[in-house]
């Protein structure tokens, strides 16, 4: 889609992503939490790809109707080229989230497998109290089992106050705990990785030199998240607090908690997104309604422009048709639970929170991409990190698993190039790598040391 | 020991495989089937990884219905288990060939002018490369992971040229996938199922080789011949002559 839309302009082209359904009017509405999102063709798309006279090579037919009054075709020819431009666009998101997840999980693994730190029982969080060092396995399920329980109305409950906190306009509030959120995580955790790091490999380091770098680190991170920054470098830091994130809960969370807390997590996103009460739902809903742009969520998202504050001289020549425009994050979400509730960090993608429609200078330009939430980032990252940690040693567990998370995340953006709304990007990744974990780590694991203590090739 | 063995013996076996993806996929980034097919690899990876999932299974249950203490045995049924794992490989194949088949006719109907925009070969060769790669990783990574470490190799007697023949066979094994690869797909779509017989035998010959290891001269060597004969196959089957080895040469 991409291609298509800068062929016919300069490259001011407002590019957006497609959104599905959404009123002509609906400026970027972000949600405020994470998750899976894609903007879906829709007839503002369908008019919006007109008035920008993209060449439509694969169907000549639109080429007939194109005008920039944006005058509905019939839908016919459209819907011949929508399912091909989805095809496309599809695939050329998933790749352009398949790079960052690659990268997180990288990251995590990494640090894993060097850092001995991150594989060291020092205590649990208070959310999980029950300890797991019972003789009985039956204890043991049961103590996983409650500590998941909590996690989970954790969460829900950290939801329901944040969809609350929107629904009753505590804009501030919210705010100022992204900010807090995203200071401890740029700061804090950043500065114990950093330690742990130069502790495994004995590299001496004096606190001058430390306050600089992490003081560095820790304020441009706070400006490219909150603020504006190269789009790349915005893309760099969400991966890396992912993967510091991702690592908190690889140490302190005890074994089949973890596992657990996984399964228990992605029905709990199924089930906040799809369902008509969830609190996720809900909050993109209220957003919609109001049309307005929510906060800086913790979206990653894969293309990037904003070129806010700039006044664009061509686009007033654009006329009308500019206002069908939904460009930025919209509705589609796969909202991930606040499990960044503790430690939220926040993209800023909407610098004016309450941007009138109609005026076309202000209005920011995106391309074409597909958001994906961080929380998604991060379980993923603990998914595989969880296997590289307690694979006993073994990089077939881990790669297996990471197989089957990208897989997962295929399959969630045919979907949601499907059905067009926002869906969850939890539950098919992760049931395929627990399913891939557990059995590679118990039936595929010794089958190849078998095979490679004889050196046979199969 | 240490990262010389580690980086050499990465670099043979995926150096050639490394290349290609280099040179074929990555050269040409905005090409159509790149978007059409994203993830180099990923869903052609997990049919290899479902198949060798079910080998293990069927493995693991027949060692456990087994005598444990019975060595011989232990050696039979790692043979059986290898053979079905291979005889799998090849089912789990076919079934990506079904299923591109399948994506190929749905984008054909609905490109503009009733063509897939991609060719079958070229699916081939990437799905071929995908499951060598895969299947290569998968073999060497742990001992790639070992040969960093501090260790001597076959101090109980065992060759001490384990990695480096490890690292050729898994050179040899990505190879001989995407020719395989390119030579199956052909043959489905040719309907000569001959060529189809000669792949999986030829695959379970190479897999039977393996079992001649430690006597490299044994294995290794005809490893190699089969791979260098397949890879003329292939090249054959993909439309290659000398002539055309001559036009690029000269580059015309």
């Amino acid at each position: 889609m991409i291609t298509f839309m800068n062929n016919s302009d300069s490259e001011e082209e407002p590019c957006n992503e497609r959104t599905s359904l959404m009123s002509a009017e609906s400026p970027p509405v972000p949600s405020y939490q994470d998750g899976l999102q894609a903007s879906e063709a829709g007839e503002a798309q369908a008019r919006r790809k007109r008035r920008t006279g993209s060449n439509r090579s694969p169907n000549n037919i639109a080429d007939g109707e194109m005008s920039d009054s944006g005058v509905p075709v019939r839908e016919s020819a459209l819907e011949n080229e929508e399912e091909e431009l989805t095809l496309k666009y599809g695939a050329k998101h998933v790749i352009m989230l398949f790079v960052p997840v690659t990268l997180c999980m990288i990251v995590v693994v990494a640090t894993i497998k060097s850092v001995r730190f991150y594989t060291e029982k020092n205590g649990q969080l208070i959310y999980t109290p029950f300890s797991e060092d019972t003789t009985s396995v039956g204890q043991r399920l049961l103590n996983s089992v409650l500590n998941t329980i909590i996690m989970i109305s954790v969460i829900v409950v950290m939801t329901v106050f944040l969809v609350l906190l929107y629904k009753y306009r505590c804009y501030k509030f919210i705010h100022g705990w992204l900010i807090l959120s995203s200071l401890m995580l740029l700061f804090l955790f950043t500065y114990i990785y950093l330690g742990e790091v130069l502790k495994t490999y004995n590299v001496a380091m004096d606190y001058p030199t430390l306050f600089l770098v992490i003081w560095n680190f820790g304020a441009v991170g706070m400006i490219c998240i909150h603020w504006k920054g190269p789009l790349q470098l915005q893309q760099a830091y969400l991966i890396m607090i992912s993967a510091l994130m991702a690592l908190v809960f690889i140490k302190y969370l005890p074994e089949w908690s973890a596992w657990v807390i996984l399964g228990a997590i992605s029905i709990y996103d199924l089930m906040a997104v799809l369902c008509p009460k969830g609190p996720l739902r809900m909050l993109v809903e209220t957003a919609q309604e109001r049309n307005e742009p929510i906060f800086p969520a913790l979206i990653y998202s894969s293309a990037m422009m904003w070129t806010v504050g700039m006044a664009k001289p061509d686009t007033a020549a654009r006329g009308p048709s500019q206002q069908m425009w939904d460009a930025a994050e919209d509705g589609r979400e796969n909202h991930r639970s606040p499990s960044h509730a503790d430690s939220q960090m926040s993209e800023t993608r909407s610098p004016v929170p309450t941007r009138p429609i109609t005026s076309l200078e202000e209005l920011e330009e995106e391309e074409r991409g597909v958001k994906l939430g961080l929380g998604d980032f991060i379980f993923y990252s603990v998914l595989v990190g969880k296997a590289a940690a307690t694979a006993s040693g073994d990089w077939n567990t881990t790669l297996a698993c990471f197989v089957a998370i990208l897989i997962g995340l295929c399959l969630t953006l045919l979907l949601l190039a499907v059905f067009k709304k926002a869906l969850p990007a939890l539950p098919i990744s992760i049931t395929f790598g627990l399913v891939f974990y557990f059995s590679t780590d118990n039936l595929v694991r010794p089958f190849m040391d078998t095979l490679a203590s004889h050196q046979l090739y199969i | 020991m240490g990262a010389a063995v580690f980086f050499g013996c990465a670099g043979i076996a995926f150096g050639p495989a490394l290349a290609l993806v280099l040179l074929t996929v990555a050269a040409e980034p905005e090409r159509v089937f790149e978007c059409f097919f994203p993830l180099p690899g990923s869903p052609r990876a997990f049919f290899w990884l479902v198949s060798l999932l079910l080998a293990s299974l069927i493995w693991f249950v027949s060692v456990r219905l087994s005598d444990r203490e019975d060595a011989r045995l232990q050696y039979g049924l790692l043979v059986f288990g290898a053979a079905v794992s291979v005889l799998l490989q090849e089912i789990f194949r076919f079934a990506y060939f079904k299923l591109l088949k399948k994506a190929d006719e749905g984008l054909a109907m609905i490109s503009e002018d009733g063509r897939s925009p991609i060719s079958l070969r070229q699916m081939a060769y990437v799905s071929g490369l995908s499951f060598g790669i895969i299947s290569g990783v998968f073999s060497v990574i742990n001992i790639l992971a070992d040969s960093i470490g501090p260790g001597i190799v076959g101090i109980h007697g065992d060759s001490p040229y384990y990695f480096i023949t490890s690292a050729f066979l898994t050179m040899a094994l990505v190879l001989l996938h995407t020719f395989w690869g390119v030579i199956f797909f052909d043959a489905c779509e040719k309907r000569r199922y001959w060529c189809l017989g000669l792949v999986v035998a030829s695959h379970l010959l190479t897999s039977g080789l393996t079992f001649l290891n430690p006597r490299y001269e044994a294995s290794l060597v005809p490893i190699f011949i089969i791979t260098f004969i397949t890879g003329l196959w292939a090249f054959v089957t993909a439309g290659g002559s000398f002539r055309n080895i001559l036009k690029c040469l000269s580059c015309k």
